[in-house]
């Protein structure tokens, strides 16, 4: 009741032909253009060779950690470089639940991103009570105990790490194409839901008090936004969904190792490239970051040690020269917002 | 008797990762800033030393003459040149161009000196002791603790009685009204990077005396330093070594319980003293 009478005595004061909208023309064909696309990957598994399929499943797994690091460190301002906790800790919840426990795998993934969001709570509370550049290192320390823990756990292969069982694998689906769809499919899933839940929490209350804390935390704070249970909420959720793409990685890999799954390099070096590259604290920027980091793999790949300095390099220089990155340079330039998210006053041209 | 020796081999580990800490501690202390690339940069003053102490025929604690002053200039120009540019209010551009930083040199070190385990060898020190009454102390040990015990005695004494240690303390309390008073920031600021690698340097070359290293393993280390300066508490570094001690201690005992848990049981202590006393034991600064 109160908005709409806001609302009303508000409305005289706005001069005549000026309204405010999220939407652009550039949005609206961004979100007509998303559709197709979508559409047009749930189909890739009859079009794209089974290498492309593979790739693909993989970018889209590494474009859900990348735009769940991005709401974590470019909105909420926690920056984490342990997320490899989560995506290990989500690959041994699959293990463990499928081959210990007998739940079904696609049951066990579900799951996994429960119980990953459960295990997030007391990691917060302990961990928020670092400041800043050090809540960075805790988080890794958190990784560390993680790794060292799954190292200890001798029914799944201890510090050797074990595989899928074949029952397991094979109770997914019949014959290995419809196996590699099924993946393919619950990748791309995973992206798009990742991505619509994140557009929809950031045009959310609880968005615009992220956006805030983006932009201001003290200004934010002094506005009455509860700063501390907006970030463990956040840290909460992405730690959850975080659970839930380390399962799916680790369905796709089929074997796991304390190694490979706490690895810093994969699960977090690379999702940290993907964001400052492509643009920090924007969701079209994880996006394009994923599009560079894979074209550049696919093309450096074989450098070996010297594409990770390269990779090193292009991030020190992006974030000395072009702080918002790639996708920053493109909207300061030219204005345009692809997903509707701030809000602009239109008319005022005319 | 045994759990005796346990505290005391514990306490003397405590002194290599006071050393670890001391520079993390020092540039945080200075200009708040938390270099993730620690770690990468102590393993990268070890390989300086292997390499000074293969070229030159030098023991490892000579080539400390080398180490020490190119890791200051190195220290200086890394600040000067790249971290100045990202210093201010948002912690996070600084903190990803160290991220960055620590990728570089780990690739860069792969790819000069392979994957292969490293030690610098002492010859004499690797395996010389001291029977202090039923115990043994190694004596490259004993010489870690002393090492860091001298450090930390004069990076405090730098801070409290010279213009250098005025410099640092001015720019740590308020960098806009030290600019004012005529210090320029820029300078103090690479001043202390280049003192956080000195002391980098001799962490580094002890580290590689004391255990084999390869360029993947600064992370553990950067991590080891951490813990020690947090649960010692901030901008104190006599706080820090009690800090190492702690945590050498936990590894100690860790490792006499099973030798799998040396770390854990390091980590676990750290996470536990975090919730009890989030500020550590000696706190001097607000983060």
């Amino acid at each position: 009741m109160s908005d709409m009478t806001k609302h009303a005595a508000l409305r005289p004061m706005r001069p005549a032909g000026l309204s405010v909208s999220r939407a652009s023309r550039a949005s609206t064909i961004t979100m007509v253009l998303c559709v197709v696309i979508v559409l047009g990957l749930v189909a890739a598994p009859w079009w794209a060779g089974r290498a492309d399929l593979r790739l693909m499943g993989e970018m889209f797994l590494y474009l859900s950690l990348a735009v769940l690091w991005n709401l974590l460190a470019g909105y909420a301002g926690l920056v984490s470089v342990g997320q490899q906790a989560f995506v290990g800790f989500g690959g041994y919840m699959l293990f463990a639940l499928t081959m210990l426990w007998g739940v079904p795998p696609l049951a066990a993934i579900a799951l996994s991103g429960v119980i990953g969001a459960v295990v997030a709570m007391p990691v917060a509370a302990l961990i928020f009570r670092l400041r800043g550049a050090y809540f960075a290192i805790g988080t890794w320390v958190v990784a560390e105990v993680f790794r060292l823990v799954a190292a200890q756990i001798g029914a799944l292969g201890g510090g050797s790490g074990t595989s899928l069982s074949p029952q397991i694998v094979k109770a997914l689906a019949d014959g290995r194409a419809a196996r590699e769809a099924l993946t393919f499919w619950l990748a791309l899933t995973l992206a798009v839901g990742v991505i619509a839940a994140v557009f929809w929490l950031l045009r959310s209350r609880h968005g615009l008090a992220l956006t805030a804390i983006r932009d201001n935390e003290l200004a934010s704070k002094s506005l009455g936004i509860d700063i501390w249970r907006t970030k463990f909420l956040t840290y909460v959720v992405v730690g959850g969904l975080t659970t839930l793409t380390g399962s799916l990685i680790f369905l796709q890999k089929i074997r796991i190792s304390p190694e490979a799954a706490f690895s810093a390099n994969d699960w977090t070096a690379f999702v940290i490239f993907i964001v400052v590259i492509g643009g920090i604290g924007t969701l079209e920027g994880p996006i394009l970051g994923t599009l560079i980091f894979f074209a550049l793999r696919e093309t450096l790949a074989d450098l070996g040690t010297i594409y990770l300095i390269i990779l090193g390099v292009l991030a020190i220089a992006i974030m000395v020269r072009a702080p918002r990155g790639l996708w920053g340079l493109v909207s300061e330039k030219t204005g345009v917002d692809l997903f509707p998210l701030s809000r602009r006053v239109r008319g005022l041209d005319r | 008797m045994d759990w005796i020796n346990v505290l005391i081999q514990g306490i003397l580990l405590g002194g290599l990762y006071a050393l670890f800490a001391a520079g993390l501690s020092l540039i945080f202390g200075v200009m708040r800033l938390v270099n993730i690339a620690h770690g990468d940069l102590m393993v990268g003053a070890a390989y300086l030393g292997l390499t000074t102490c293969a070229t030159l025929g030098v023991t490892p604690l000579v080539s400390l003459l080398l180490v020490v002053p190119a890791m200051a200039g190195i220290g200086y120009a890394l600040q000067r040149v790249v971290l100045n540019r990202v210093m201010g209010e948002d912690i996070l551009p600084p903190l990803l161009v160290t991220f960055g930083l620590s990728v570089i040199l780990q690739n860069t070190l792969l790819l000069g000196y392979s994957a292969d385990p490293q030690k610098l060898s002492t010859k004499v020190l690797d395996t010389a002791s001291v029977a202090v009454g039923p115990f043994n102390l190694g004596w490259l040990p004993v010489l870690t603790f002393a090492v860091a015990v001298a450090l930390i005695w004069a990076l405090q004494w730098m801070f409290y009685r010279t213009a250098l240690g005025r410099a640092f303390r001015a720019t740590s309390d308020n960098q806009d009204i030290a600019q004012l008073m005529g210090l320029n920031r820029a300078h103090v600021f690479g001043l202390a990077m280049a003192l956080a690698l000195a002391v980098t340097a001799v962490a580094g070359i002890f580290l590689g005396m004391r255990t084999a290293f390869d360029p993947s393993v600064g992370g553990t280390r950067l991590i080891f330093g951490f813990e020690a300066v947090i649960i010692g508490g901030l901008g104190n570094l006599w706080g820090t070594l009690a800090g190492g001690i702690l945590l050498g201690v936990a590894q100690a005992v860790g490792s006499k319980i099973d030798p799998g848990w040396q770390v854990l049981a390091g980590h676990v202590v750290f996470l536990a003293i975090l919730a009890v006393r989030p500020k550590g034991f000696f706190p001097r600064i607000e983060a």
